[in-house]
């Protein structure tokens, strides 16, 4: 069996979750050969050899200067052809995805998104469905695996391999240059929801806009940021953005304040993976307040400020 | 201008997902169904695309009957047409779907003609496969761009935006185009009332759906690990500060 992993990186800088892409391959077959994609790429190779890759594959080629879905997804399609492996796999990020579903379309191969197991002797593949709340098994039959890992399924690990640096020859059509990103905004440096230490919820119950205030108060104090259920995006309360959930950001805080959210599974998916939750809600049977480590029985409009209030009596 | 939005109907859980004694499918018998979050951005985005360059709407699913539910909500914020690809269970392999979707969508185009912009969801709340428009993209030979959080059109050039860890990225394509939206992209409308009865009215179109069957094929759903915890009460009401600020000098938020 070889297992060739696609290394997701933007523009030179690796993500990490091709590392963890590596880890899942190594739990497959011990040994593992990774495909770099654009000459941005090239020096990731003794990373990806630290994290067991025996054979480095670097794909050069003037469109593959920047990202490109459709150049992407045709160069894995090439690889596929050229090298043969049993298996391909990425990380199931937003790229990914999109990628191994490029590559897929254009072998005409199955593709399964999202794998936490699986089990190679009978290819039954468990994989997730509803963000992480429900789990499919499927089997899986195709004369080449293309599949995606869910993100955080696997940790990355540090194992030797050889590393071996060889370059795959591609022909790509210019018009692939189609779906090439042509301008950038480039994000300002400071905390986002995703990666921010602390984050204060509001859900439904927070009733208004203006609600929100003491929850941003309370955010402010403790260096953290303003999130919000999907109920508080559809009433136009907050933007987007503050989203937690499925279709919003997935937030992995130290501490989550969780303040009249109910928990429903699309907000949970989003809110399962920060370390510690502290639920505050009138209703003690909401599933957030029994999915949470601390809770505090009552109104936020109340307890919000008076947690406010003693941070600043203690701390002036 | 003329646009393509494709929806899915699923269930609309709440706390707890429960599955039918066969494991075959979620148990649908005390839940509502909707249109997959991600999609019903796609039509209000659909809607908006109508109303600003004008041309014609139409909203496209392969489902079951009741699906026909969809279609008419679409309908009730907007879209002109309706297209219903009918299958007996609630869902097709991703595969499957796209070949189906795909040659529903050559059918139409060859009566109606052309559509310059196709748009669906970034993926199913459900099944999140990830793939069926990228398919049907390529089974097209149209661009694809999928995560979409923005979309500006240009005379015959579409300029769609979305976000990366690094920041957006926007991508310049030329129409005939196809998107995967995500929500956020806008704020769909409800329905007015004379949107709901005039939806009544839409006649749903039916394409009988081909397609072989994929290579992915699922078995079972299992309910995946419950997060138990034992949840430690800090206290009641506003009397319970002192309690929280106590946790929260203790996990070292508060120094």
């Amino acid at each position: 069996m070889t297992v060739l992993v696609v290394i997701e990186h933007d523009r030179g800088t690796l993500a990490p979750a091709s590392l963890e892409a590596l880890a899942a391959a190594l739990r497959l077959d011990p040994h593992v050969e990774a495909l770099t994609i654009g000459a941005t790429a090239d020096a990731f190779a003794p990373e990806l050899a630290a994290h067991g890759a025996a054979v480095v594959h670097q794909v050069h080629a003037a469109v593959l200067s920047d990202y490109g879905p459709e150049a992407w997804g045709e160069v894995v399609a090439q690889a596929v052809r050229s090298l043969r492996p049993t298996v391909v796999l990425a990380c199931g990020t937003d790229r990914g995805n999109e990628v191994m579903a490029q590559a897929a379309a254009r072998l005409d191969l199955p593709m399964v998104a999202n794998c936490v197991e699986i089990d190679s002797a009978t290819w039954t593949i468990t994989r997730v469905r509803w963000g992480g709340s429900l789990l499919e098994q499927c089997t899986l039959s195709a004369a080449t695996k293309l599949l995606t890992f869910a993100h955080h399924s696997h940790e990355a690990t540090p194992s030797a391999a050889a590393g071996t640096v060889v370059s795959l020859m591609v022909e790509l059509d210019p018009s692939l240059s189609r779906t090439v990103v042509t301008e950038r905004v480039e994000r300002t440096a400071g905390v986002t929801l995703a990666t921010a230490p602390l984050v204060v919820g509001g859900g439904r119950a927070v009733g208004s806009a203006e609600g929100f205030a003491p929850l941003e108060a309370l955010a402010a104090r403790l260096g953290g940021v303003v999130g919000c259920s999907r109920a508080v995006t559809n009433n136009g309360w907050r933007n987007h953005t503050d989203q937690v959930g499925q279709t919003g950001t997935r937030i992995a805080p130290d501490l989550y304040i969780a303040c009249g959210i109910s928990g429903a599974i699309q907000h949970w998916v989003g809110a399962m993976a920060s370390k510690q939750i502290l639920a505050i809600n009138t209703d003690p049977e909401a599933n957030m307040v029994t999915k949470a480590d601390y809770a505090v029985i009552g109104d936020l409009h109340t307890v919000v400020p008076a947690i406010t209030a003693e941070i600043i009596r203690r701390n002036g | 201008m003329r646009v393509l939005v494709c929806v899915k109907r699923v269930p609309a859980p709440g706390a707890k997902i429960n599955l039918t004694a066969d494991g075959q499918a979620v148990d649908t018998a005390y839940l509502a169904f909707t249109t997959s979050p991600h999609e019903e951005c796609a039509v209000e985005a659909a809607v908006q695309l109508v109303e600003q360059h004008g041309g014609e709407s139409t909203v496209l699913t392969l489902g079951p009957a009741q699906a026909d539910e969809q279609l008419r909500y679409a309908a009730s914020i907007g879209i002109n047409k309706a297209v219903l690809l009918p299958i007996e269970t609630a869902e097709w392999d991703p595969q499957r779907t796209a070949s189906a979707i795909a040659s529903a969508i050559r059918d139409v185009e060859a009566t109606d003609g052309a559509f310059d912009i196709v748009l669906f969801g970034n993926e199913s709340a459900d099944s999140g496969n990830f793939q069926v428009g990228v398919r049907v993209a390529h089974a097209l030979g149209r661009p694809m761009v999928n995560g979409v959080k923005g979309i500006e059109v240009d005379g015959a050039s579409v300029k769609a935006r979305r976000e990366a860890d690094a920041g957006v990225e926007v991508y310049s394509l030329q129409m005939p185009v196809v998107l995967g939206v995500k929500e956020g992209i806008n704020l769909p409308r409800y329905p007015t009332l004379k949107g709901r009865l005039a939806s009544k009215k839409v006649e749903v179109a039916q394409v009988a759906p081909g397609g072989e069957r994929g290579g992915q094929q699922m078995i079972t759903l299992v309910q995946a690990a419950e997060q138990v915890s034992q949840t430690i009460v800090l206290g009641h009401g506003p009397e319970a500060a002192p309690a929280v600020v106590d946790l929260l000098e203790e996990l070292g938020i508060l120094k």
